[in-house]
């Protein structure tokens, strides 16, 4: 308990001023009740994060209310998450992106000059036209992520390029979706697939739900803890799922790859495996048992610290529950550089727990079959995103930002101009900063559009200001699920400022550049009425009710024993994958033990809050006073070596000399004394977020030892090593 | 009387803080002020832990010292139920509650300078409705209802589940259970 | 280890980190209220005990101060209230369960018995003044009537006065929600300390020695009092609740250690006592100004010790990791 120090008394000896309150007379009326006003409320799709929940947002007298959970809603369960509840902050946000700015030399020196949408657009078109003119239009380039990017992909392709990347992939979701794809054919989907609420053993990896909102996810494991699934958890930190869990594994770090490998060996060994599905489905079984006889319990407690004891009643509970068991794939799985091959043994011993499209496993998602507005083929370019970096990474699905990024350097790379949505590249790839100067000392354009001012927006010839979620209508949330199911976002209130929605901008731009017969819509309301009526559904009816689901047309799971056709070569589940093979990587997982924390070091561990989406909600308002800065979680006797106090403000350095700014020592034992943690999406330094500018510290600015995946080019970064710099003052940026 | 309870299952509960933003929009509670807020404890050592976190707020205690204490009849019960609320009109801003609460807690400094709390959101409840922090829970942690009916979810959820109340020993019958 | 943290902030600065609603507005009122009672009770007592030539102060003049230093008291008080257009609320209606209304309505009625008190001596303690309220058959009519019930008069102030003392304790003490205060002795202790401090002031104020000597002598025997009753505060709560002796050790050893032993008991009683004692068995009397001072300076202290600490001693003791600090950030103009 902080006391306060004894000041008062000076008063009373005479010896300072005390300023007694001022003089408070204005008295307060009983306030009216909430709700007692005219009360009306418009559907919407969440932003706050990528999960995209339906609501509604509620108005009183006019003005912005609440924002709650629609009860048709599979995504959110009619309960929004932390920051869906925080989203009028997001509307409300003073320092919004208010008009289009253009860099311009004043002086000698750059600056933003507000300038009219005309002059703005103009500009715009006007390069992307030179850039197509002189390189061609292949060589523009979109960095996207949330679902507004779709309307700045669509303009792309109209120009004539499909040269596009979403960190969500190269950073985030991509080795565990590439990994389900080589064994299963088929990725673990956003929302993950998961059947937790019916599971009986869920297995969560490095996953830490309820810190992080996925809202579903968290419901279902919540369902699951209430039906008394066994949970076992495998984190180096005592997250808030291990609180939960019959089985903390606290791992050492980077070491699951040996964890899983030791599961399927007592799994193999014991029988403990799902035969008939293993028979049925899968080919490679035989090199697999080989290849994972080594991987004893024993030589598996030497690698991870965890007991074989322990490795051997958690395989037999997940082994008692199968097919009821889901083992997680996990969400951000760019860890060590492996992280494909660790997501293919998670996949591989879902395979064969038999959980794979069970009950209790994995669901088979389905999506309402929506034909889509009626439009010109897009010209087919003579290049895709790959040829950007070839021979790189060839099981990437998709555009690998960092490769990108990386291609957009010097006088003859490959990409001239940029279009940035939704997405602060600064914050988002480890340690890009020096690339993304240069990056940006080669590109002739870099467009960014956003809600908010940014790191990235400090980059940008032109920033353009879309207004927030609750001022627009984007395309109808259409997402796998257990039902398929619709959702509409629509406009609660004009735009604020001089700010406009996604898809106005696309197509202002499209006409800028010619395109106009890919945007016949006058209103995108158009676009999506024709499109609900093909469903037999309408705007008319979405707007009343905001979330429609349908029935499904195939089976939740797999019938028993019915023959299956994957979506891979051997159309089997791939235990052996030949698909790795032949480009020369490990056709099953081989651990490799991680690198060594050196003397005086600390393995930074990061992740999330549950105030936050990373930094783009940091800002928001609602969100800041809910969690203004992030911590340092650091073990007690780490605390004591290093003299930190708890509460005191200080740097790091990684080993590379990496800095980032000061942050607050949080000392707790939730945390083991090899390790530091702390959330991401703090330390903005873009001084045009009042609110968050210089709050806590950014995890990315530390990520100096990035090791690529070389399967699919993710960006591996949890070997990084940190220490200690003390502040000799908190208090003000130094 | 018609008593109120709030149950909180601590097994789930995740501590995401939720429930404090649901209040914030739904109440227009002013600026960095808060009527409930989220308790992370955790005792024993590296890597034998223990951590529970609790949504806490006004207890709308049976025996409520906050109103016993109050000079002016403003911290009052509602419709004669336990929920207790305070009237800026009759409220002279002496603080006599705040000191007179043992959770430290729930009254909190209005800037036009009278006590506002939590409410149980008793404007939601006369309509049958949860309060906002239970109704958004995303974990579906927290429940409310009527300790006088015995088939309440509450009644029921405190009949079989083992459960505790912060400092039973203050007397003050404190009506916000943690499921354990 | 045993964490117990406040994830988010309550987003009440009078309670995180530790409570403190009530500043030196409050300790002042406390303080004032108690030197009023003690004003009034020995104004009654050297009434009643017939004492005007030996104490002619604190016979015929002191009672002038009691509605003075009580309006002054008040006026803190009203500095404190966060709501103050609705001051009159506390008139509105009687809370029988608590002190603070009782001590609202108490104070409404010492003020007519504190005037009565004055107005009883008023032609022999302020002769001149009384002059101007001869003048009206009304005043000469009131003068004589409360002449002539002087004694009755000074015999209902005093239960009113020790009403007032002890009032200005149990407010604290009726706050089961802070084991520092949660102990029976605070009414007594307050009550004795007033009447000490009220004795100090007419020992310091009296010009005749005899007075001065009388009021030294009683000074010095409520501060030995005073003393027992610290004793056996502290003692109350070393017996008491675990949050009582855990609230306690803020004393011994805790933050207001030093405050507490060398202001309060040190300054404010140990040493006036003694010089009290000087000057008593007439050792050394150069002191003599000084003791009632320090007597004045202890009571004050004493209220503000008790309020600092008993708002900080809670049932709950969140460790917070919250800077509210850049919760200032929202008030911060747009550029």
């Amino acid at each position: 308990m902080k006391r306060r120090e004894f000041i008062k008394l000076s008063s009373l000896l005479g010896t300072s001023a005390v300023a007694g309150p001022a003089l408070m007379l204005g008295g307060c009326a009983n306030k009216p009740l909430p709700g007692t006003g005219v009360v009306s409320k418009t559907p919407t799709v969440c932003d706050m994060c990528f999960w995209k929940c339906a609501g509604d947002v509620y108005k009183e007298d006019g003005e912005l209310w609440k924002i709650t959970g629609n009860e048709d809603d599979l995504h959110s369960g009619g309960r929004l998450c932390t920051r869906g509840t925080g989203g009028p902050g997001a509307y409300l946000d003073p320092d919004r992106l208010k008009k289009p700015l253009l860099r311009v030399t004043v002086d000698g020196r750059q600056t933003f000059r507000e300038v009219s949408w005309d002059e703005a657009l103009q500009f715009i078109a006007a390069k992307m036209q030179g850039i197509a003119d002189t390189v061609g239009p292949e060589r523009m380039a979109l960095l996207h992520h949330g679902a507004g990017g779709h309307h700045f992909l669509h303009l792309l392709r109209a120009f004539g390029s499909n040269s596009h990347a979403e960190p969500a992939f190269a950073q985030c979701r991509g080795p565990r979706d590439v990994g389900f794809r080589l064994t299963f054919g088929e990725p673990a989907s956003s929302p993950e697939r998961t059947d937790m609420a019916n599971a009986r053993c869920i297995v969560l990896l490095g996953s830490h739900i309820g810190e992080n909102l996925h809202n579903a996810q968290v419901q279902t494991l919540a369902a699951a803890i209430n039906k008394d699934a066994t949970l076992i958890t495998v984190d180096p930190r005592f997250s808030v799922p291990a609180g939960k869990s019959k089985h903390w594994l606290p791992i050492k770090p980077g070491t699951d790859i040996a964890l899983l490998l030791g599961w399927m060996n007592v799994i193999i060994e014991e029988e403990l495996y799902d035969r008939d599905y293993v028979e049925r489905y899968t080919i490679g079984f035989e090199q697999l048992s080989d290849h994972v006889r080594q991987y004893t319990p024993e030589w598996v407690f030497l690698e991870t610290g965890i007991r074989p004891d322990v490795i051997r009643e958690t395989a037999r509970e997940m082994g008692k529950a199968a097919p009821a068991t889901v083992v997680h794939p996990g969400r951000h799985a760019a860890w060590y550089g492996d992280d494909t091959q660790r997501s293919r043994a998670i996949a591989m011993l879902n395979a064969l727990l038999g959980s794979w499209n069970r009950k209790g496993g994995f669901y088979i998602p389905e999506k309402v079959d929506m034909p889509h507005f009626p439009l010109p083929k897009y010209p087919k370019p003579s290049v895709q995103t790959g040829d950007a970096y070839p021979g790189k990474w060839p099981f990437a699905s998709q555009g690998v930002t960092n490769g990108v990024i990386e291609a957009s350097i010097g006088e003859d790379a490959f990409f001239k101009g940029w279009m940035v949505y939704g997405t602060n590249l600064p914050q988002t790839i480890p340690g890009v900063a020096t690339k993304l100067r240069a990056a940006a000392d080669s590109l002739d354009l870099v467009v960014v559009i956003d809600t908010m001012p940014s790191e990235i927006t400090g980059y940008a010839d032109v920033i353009l200001p879309e207004c927030t979620y609750l001022e627009r209508y984007d395309d109808v949330r259409n997402s796998g699920e257990r039902h398929p199911s619709l959702a509409l976002r629509m406009p609660a209130f004009e735009p604020k400022y001089e700010s406009k929605p996604g898809w106005w901008i696309a197509k202002q731009l499209g006409e800028q550049l010619g395109l106009h017969k890919y945007f016949p819509w006058e209103d995108y309301a158009d676009k999506i009425d024709w499109e609900l009526q093909q469903v037999g559904s309408s705007l008319e009816e979405m707007q009343r009710i905001g979330v429609k689901n349908f029935p499904r047309k195939g089976p939740l799971y797999f019938r028993e024993g019915e023959p299956k056709r994957f979506f891979t070569p051997s159309r089997k589940i791939e235990l052996y994958s030949k698909q790795l093979a032949a480009k020369g990587f490990d056709p099953m997982p081989v651990y490799t033990a991680p690198e060594p924390v050196p003397h005086g070091y600390y393995r930074l561990n990061y992740g999330r809050m549950p105030a936050h989406t990373f930094g783009k909600t940091t800002n928001n308002p609602l969100l800041f006073e809910l969690a203004p800065e992030n911590q340092l979680w650091v073990n007690p006797l780490v605390a004591n070596e290093h003299r930190l106090e708890n509460g005191e403000y200080v740097k790091l350095a990684s080993r590379e000399g990496g800095l980032s700014s000061k942050i607050r020592v949080r000392v707790t034992e939730r945390i083991g004394p090899d390790s530091v943690f702390m959330a991401h999406g703090f330390g903005h330094k873009s001084k045009r977020l009042r609110l968050t500018a210089g709050a806590g510290a950014d995890d990315s600015e530390l990520m100096t030892n990035v090791k690529i995946d070389p399967i699919m080019g993710g960006t591996g970064m949890r070997g990084n090593f940190v220490t200690f710099i003390k502040e000799q003052a908190a208090g003000g940026e130094s | 009387m018609t008593r109120f309870a709030m149950v909180i299952d601590t097994r789930t509960c995740i501590g995401c803080g939720d429930c404090v933003v649901a209040c914030k929009t739904e109440n227009h509670v002013p600026e960095g002020l808060n009527r409930d807020w989220v308790v992370e404890a955790t005792s024993g050592t590296y890597p034998d832990l223990k951590t529970e976190f609790r949504s806490e707020r006004c207890n709308h205690c049976s025996n409520p010292t906050c109103v016993t204490l109050c000079p002016t009849g403003a911290s009052h019960l509602w419709n004669d139920t336990n929920i207790v609320l305070v009237e800026p009109e009759k409220c002279t801003g002496c603080k006599a509650c705040i000191a007179a609460c043992p959770y430290d807690a729930r009254l909190v400094m209005h800037p036009d300078g009278y006590i506002d709390k939590c409410t149980f959101c008793h404007h939601r409840v006369e309509k049958g409705l949860d309060p906002a922090c239970v109704s958004t829970c995303p974990t579906g942690c927290m429940h409310f209802g009527s300790l006088d009916d015995p088939n309440s979810e509450v009644s029921k959820l405190l009949k079989t589940r083992e459960h505790k109340v912060l400092n039973p020993e203050t007397g003050n019958e404190p009506n916000v259970y943690y499921l354990i | 280890m045993k964490e117990e943290l406040l994830v988010t902030a309550r987003g009440n600065e009078l309670i995180d980190p530790s409570l403190h609603i009530w500043t030196w507005e409050v300790a002042m009122y406390l303080f004032l209220g108690g030197l009023t009672a003690g004003v009034m009770i020995f104004a009654a007592l050297m009434t009643v005990m017939h004492r005007d030539e030996e104490a002619p102060f604190a016979a015929r003049r002191l009672a002038l101060l009691a509605p003075i230093v009580l309006s002054a008291g008040m006026t803190t008080l009203f500095l404190d209230l966060e709501h103050k257009l609705f001051v009159y609320r506390f008139y509105t209606s009687f809370q029988i369960t608590s002190p603070m209304s009782w001590g609202a309505w108490i104070l409404i009625v010492i003020y007519p018995i504190s005037i009565m008190q004055i107005l009883s001596t008023f032609r022999s303690g302020y002769g001149f003044f009384a002059g101007f309220v001869d003048r009206f058959a009304i005043g000469r009519t009131i003068l004589d009537t409360c002449e002539r019930y002087r004694h009755e008069i000074a015999m209902a102030a005093i239960p009113f006065a020790i009403a007032l003392g002890i009032y200005t304790g149990i407010l604290l003490s009726a706050f089961g929600a802070r084991p520092f205060w949660n102990s029976g002795v605070l009414g007594p202790l307050f009550l004795v300390s007033g009447m000490s401090t009220a004795a100090a002031l007419v020992a310091l104020i009296a010009r005749q020695h005899s007075e001065k000597e009388l009021f030294t002598r009683i000074d010095l025997a409520l501060i030995v009092a005073e003393i027992a009753l610290v004793a056996l505060f502290l003692v109350n709560l070393s017996t008491g609740s675990g949050q009582q002796i855990e609230a306690l050790q803020s004393v011994l050893g805790g933050p207001y250690t030093l405050v507490f032993w060398v202001l309060f008991v040190g300054v404010g009683l140990l040493v006036p006592a003694l010089i009290e004692v000087l000057e008593i068995t007439g050792v050394n009397r150069s002191l003599a100004v000084l003791a009632p001072v320090l007597v004045l300076i202890g009571g004050y202290a004493l209220r503000q010790i008790m309020l600092d600490a008993g708002q900080e001693s809670s049932w709950t003791n969140y460790d917070t990791q919250y800077n509210s600090e850049l919760l200032e950030r929202l008030h911060e103009e747009s550029p």
